[in-house]
C-alpha cells in the first residue's frame, strides 16, 4: 500500500489551474467553428450547405453558427476553398434561464459546495466519458466543491447528456421531481441540447428540454471537460456564461 | 450419410471453398455461391433446413454466429441473412432466407447448442421486424419496452421515422417477472439511473441474502433508433450516425461503415490510407482500454491506481485531440481515406506519446499485480466459462479472456492488419482478473503496432477523391475495441441508405453478463460490470 502512496507523491499536482487561469494545453478542447464573414454570399452558401447538421445560416456573404446544433464534423473547414474559422476554447455554457432569488441567494451561501446527480437520457458514450473526465486528477472538480452524488435526493444539480430517448423519458422526469428545490439543469452535448443527429425521432427528442426545464447549455460534440466545469460554474453563477459570439470575456480570468 | 470433414483440414483458400461447396451438395443438397477473393460462401436455405445447417456449421465446423440481418425487399417479402465465421482460413457464410410477405414465422435457433449466440438477435428481430421466431422461449419486449403497441414495428417500411410515436402511457411501477421462489428470496432493482456516471440500463438482481442468485438485465433504455433514422440517408450524412451512436468507439464503427461503402462502390483506400487508419484505430483501442482499466480500479475503490489509471486516459484523449483535431476521433475516418493525414512531426510525436503511455501501463501493472486487496476482487470473480463464451458467441476481451482467440484484425484483415505481425493474446481463466490482463497486454500490442505503422508509413495521399455512389449490399468487420462489431448495408444508387443493421459487440456479450454476476456475492456486481467494461450506447443503438 505504500507503494501506492509514493506513486501519487511523485507524480505530484496534475490539475487545472482553470478558472482561475485559462488552460490551453494541446488537447484541451476540439475547438469549434465560430460566426465567420466571408468573402462571398456564394461561399457562405457553400458552407451551409456542407453542414450535415444545418447548424450553419449563410446570411449577407458571412456565417452564423448555431452551437447547439454543431456535432464537431469538421466539414467546415476541411477540404473546402473557404472554411470557417475555428477557434480553441472551452468556456461554452450559455444560460438559458436567470436563476431565481431563492438560488440566487443559496448560492451565495452553498455555490462552494455543490452536488450534481448525473443521468444519461442515451448518450453516445463521448458527452458521458468526458463527464467521469471532470473527476480526474487533471480536472479535479473536487477541489472546486463540486462533488457527484448517486442520489437525486441529495442533489444540486442535473447533469444531462443525450437527446433524450423515449424509454428515458420517464426516469428523467422522476429524477427531476426526486430533487429537492432550489435545483437547476446543466445539459451537456449537442444532443442534449437539441437533439443532435438522434431528434426528433420515433425514438428520441429533441433534447432535455422537451421534458425538463434546463438552465444551463454546454454545447459541444462532446463538449470537453473543461467546458462541463464551466457549465457548472454557470449554473452557480461563479462564472459568466459565454456570449452568444466569441468574447474576449472567454479567456480572461476569474 | 456423407462422412464429416473439417474445413480445417481440407486446405488453404480456393481448395477450401471449394471443397466446403461440395460438402453442402451431398450434405444438404444445397447450392453454395463461393466468391474466393472476399472468402465467402453463400447458400440459399429452405426455411426447414435452417435450424439443421446452422446447428451443423456451429457444432461440427466451431463456426461462429455474427449477426442476423434482415431486409424488407421491396417485391420478394422478407430476406434473412445468418451470418458465419470462423478463423482466418475459414469462408464467412452466409445462410439466406428467403420468405413471403404473408409469411411472418421464422424456426428459432435458440434450442441449438450455441443457441445463446442467436438468442438475441431473434428477440431483437421480433420486436423491429414483427417475424416470430418459432421455438423461441423469450419473445416480446426487449428492445421496445412495454408501452409500445403489439404489432408496431419500427423498422418496417411503412413506418414513419421522423414522426414522434404516441406509445401507450408508461407503467411507472414496472418490475420484471422475478424467477426465484424460496422463503426470504428478494428482489434488488438497480437502474436505470444509478451510481456516479453509469449508463442507463436496469438490472434486476434476486437474492435470498449474500448471494445474486438471478440477474435479469434489461436494455435499451437508450435505443435511438439509429437503424431506422439511417435509412433514406445520403452515405456521407449516415457516417455521422455511425460514428456518433457509440462515441467511444467512433473510429472502429466509423470504420466498418466507410469500409461498406467501399465495398459497394468497390474501392480501395490508398496504402498510406489503409496504415492510418490502423494507427487511428489501434489509438482508440489504447484509450478504450485505459479507460476500462481505470473503471476496474474505480470499482475496487484503489484511489491512487484509479487516478494514475485517469491520467493516462486523458494524456490519450488529448493526444488524440492534438493528431486528429478530435478527443474521441470524430470526423477522422471518411469513404475513400482518412480526413487526416499525419506529418513528420506528428508522427514523432504520436510516437513518443503512445510509447510513454505504453510505459506507464507497464509500471501501472506491475504495481496493481503487487497489490493483494486489488487482486482479491478480481480473481475467480464474475467467471465466464470457455464453453460458455462459445455458446454465448463471446467476443473481444472478454471472449479472449475466457480462452475465445477470435480477433478479426487476424481472421479478416482489413486497413494494414494483413502486413503487420502480432499476435492475440489469449488467457483461460475468464475471471475478472484474466480480462484485466487481456486489457493490459492488447493496450501493449496496440502501441506497438502504432509505432510499427508509423515507422513504415506509406508516402503518397491518404484519401481518395469524390465516391461515385453505386447501388449494393455489404456486409463490413472490424475488431472495435470492445470486440468485433458487424455493419452490414444497402445502399440505392444515389448512395442513400436502404438498410443499415449494426451487430455491436457489447450486444453480443451483455447476454453473458448474467453468468459472470450469478452466484457471486452483491458487492461483486459493479466490479464485475467494470471488468465487463461494456457500453450500452454501442448495445442499444
Amino acid at each position: 500500500m505504500a507503494n501506492w502512496v509514493f506513486k501519487g507523491l511523485r507524480i505530484g499536482v496534475k490539475s487545472s489551474a482553470y478558472p482561475r487561469w485559462p488552460d490551453d494545453a494541446p488537447g484541451v478542447s476540439p475547438g469549434r467553428p465560430v460566426n465567420t464573414p466571408l468573402s462571398s454570399t456564394a461561399a457562405a452558401a457553400a458552407l451551409a450547405a456542407r453542414c450535415p447538421t444545418g447548424a450553419i445560416k449563410g446570411e449577407d456573404g458571412s456565417i452564423i453558427i448555431d452551437h447547439g446544433r454543431c456535432v464537431h464534423c469538421f466539414r467546415c473547414v476541411r477540404d473546402v476553398e473557404e472554411p470557417a474559422s475555428w477557434r480553441q476554447g472551452y468556456e461554452w455554457a450559455v444560460q438559458e434561464t436567470e436563476a431565481d432569488t431563492a438560488l440566487r441567494s443559496l448560492a451565495r451561501i452553498f455555490g462552494r459546495s455543490l452536488h450534481v446527480r448525473f443521468v444519461d437520457a442515451g448518450a453516445c458514450g463521448a458527452c458521458m466519458s468526458e463527464a467521469r473526465q471532470i473527476n480526474n486528477p487533471y480536472y479535479n472538480m473536487h477541489r472546486l466543491g463540486f462533488f457527484i452524488t448517486p442520489t437525486p435526493r441529495n442533489a444540486d444539480v442535473l447533469l444531462v447528456a443525450g437527446p433524450v430517448s423515449d424509454a428515458m423519458r420517464l426516469p428523467l422526469r422522476k429524477t427531476y421531481d426526486a430533487m429537492p428545490t432550489p435545483k437547476r439543469v446543466v445539459a451537456i452535448g449537442a444532443c442534449a441540447a437539441s437533439g443532435g443527429i438522434f431528434g426528433p425521432s420515433f425514438a428520441a427528442a429533441d433534447g432535455a428540454a422537451a421534458i425538463i426545464p434546463v438552465d444551463v447549455v454546454v454545447p459541444g460534440c462532446p463538449p470537453p471537460p473543461l467546458a462541463i466545469l464551466h457549465g457548472l460554474l454557470v449554473a452557480v453563477e461563479r462564472k459568466p456564461p459565454a456570449g452568444v459570439h466569441y468574447s474576449l470575456r472567454e479567456t480572461e480570468p476569474a | 450419410m456423407v462422412p464429416m470433414a473439417r474445413l480445417d483440414q481440407l486446405g488453404s483458400d480456393a481448395t477450401a471453398l471449394a471443397g466446403f461447396a461440395e460438402l453442402f451438395r451431398q450434405r444438404w443438397n444445397r447450392e453454395a455461391i463461393c466468391n474466393e477473393t472476399v472468402r465467402l460462401c453463400r447458400v440459399h436455405c429452405q426455411p426447414d433446413q435452417i435450424i439443421g445447417i446452422a446447428g451443423w456449421l456451429m457444432q461440427n465446423f466451431d463456426y461462429a454466429f455474427a449477426t442476423l440481418a434482415v431486409e424488407e425487399m421491396p417485391d420478394a417479402g422478407w430476406a434473412l441473412t445468418y451470418v458465419f465465421y470462423k478463423d482466418d482460413r475459414a469462408p464467412w457464410i452466409h445462410l439466406e432466407l428467403t420468405l413471403d410477405k404473408s409469411i411472418s414465422v421464422v424456426p428459432s435457433l435458440v434450442g441449438l447448442p450455441h443457441g445463446p449466440s442467436v438468442d438475441w438477435h431473434e428477440r431483437e428481430v421480433e420486436d423491429l421486424f414483427g417475424l416470430h421466431f418459432e421455438g423461441h422461449p423469450r419473445l416480446g419486449e426487449f428492445v421496445l419496452h412495454e408501452d409500445w403497441p403489439e404489432g408496431t414495428n419500427p423498422l418496417c417500411h411503412d413506418f414513419d421515422a421522423h414522426r414522434h410515436y404516441e406509445k401507450r402511457a408508461a407503467n411507472a411501477k414496472w418490475e420484471a417477472p422475478t424467477i426465484v421462489a424460496a422463503p426470504g428470496v428478494f428482489a434488488m432493482p438497480v437502474g436505470p439511473v444509478f451510481a456516479d456516471f453509469a449508463e442507463s440500463a436496469h438490472f434486476l438482481l434476486e437474492t435470498v441474502g449474500e448471494d445474486v442468485i438471478r440477474t435479469i438485465p434489461r436494455f435499451f433504455y437508450k435505443y435511438r433508433g439509429v437503424e431506422k433514422i439511417a435509412e433514406g440517408q445520403p452515405f456521407d450524412r449516415a457516417l455521422l450516425l455511425a460514428e456518433r451512436f457509440s462515441g467511444t468507439a467512433a473510429f472502429a464503427h466509423g470504420l466498418a461503415f466507410c469500409q461498406a461503402v467501399e465495398n459497394i462502390a468497390g474501392i480501395m483506400p490508398p496504402p498510406r490510407a489503409l496504415a492510418l487508419r490502423t494507427v487511428f484505430a489501434e489509438l482508440e483501442r489504447l484509450r478504450s482500454h485505459a479507460a476500462a482499466i481505470t473503471g476496474i480500479c474505480n470499482s475496487t475503490a484503489l484511489a491512487v491506481a484509479t487516478s494514475q489509471a485517469a491520467l493516462i486516459e486523458e494524456k490519450l484523449l488529448r493526444l488524440s485531440c492534438e493528431v486528429t483535431g478530435h478527443r474521441y476521433l470524430f470526423g477522422t475516418v471518411a469513404p475513400g481515406g482518412v480526413v487526416c493525414d499525419l506529418s513528420e512531426v506528428v508522427v514523432r510525436h504520436l510516437t513518443s506519446e503512445v510509447g510513454l503511455a505504453a510505459q506507464q501501463l507497464r509500471d501501472l501493472l506491475q504495481m496493481l499485480r503487487y497489490s493483494s486487496s486489488f487482486l482479491d476482487r478480481l480473481e475467480e470473480v464474475g467467471i465466464v466459462s470457455e464453453e460458455e463464451a462459445r455458446a454465448y458467441g463471446l467476443v473481444g476481451p472478454i471472449g479472449r479472456a475466457s480462452g475465445v482467440a477470435r480477433d478479426i484484425r487476424k481472421l479478416f484483415p482489413y486497413a494494414a492488419y494483413g502486413s503487420l505481425d502480432f499476435t492475440v493474446p489469449i488467457e483461460h481463466e475468464g475471471d475478472g482478473y484474466a480480462r484485466l490482463r487481456i486489457l493490459f497486454a492488447e493496450a501493449q500490442q496496440s502501441a506497438s503496432i502504432i509505432n510499427s505503422s508509423l515507422s513504415g508509413l506509406p508516402e503518397g495521399q491518404s484519401r481518395l477523391g469524390d465516391i461515385q455512389p453505386r447501388s449494393g449490399v455489404a456486409l463490413s468487420a472490424v475488431e472495435s475495441p470492445l470486440g468485433a462489431a458487424f455493419h452490414w448495408l444497402r445502399l440505392d444508387a444515389d448512395g442513400r441508405v436502404v438498410r443499415y443493421h449494426i451487430a455491436p459487440p457489447s450486444f453480443a456479450n451483455w447476454h453473458a453478463l448474467h453468468l459472470a454476476a450469478e452466484n457471486f456475492a452483491f458487492q461483486d456486481f459493479p466490479i464485475i460490470l467494470a471488468s465487463f467494461a461494456l457500453s450500452n450506447a454501442e448495445c442499444d443503438r
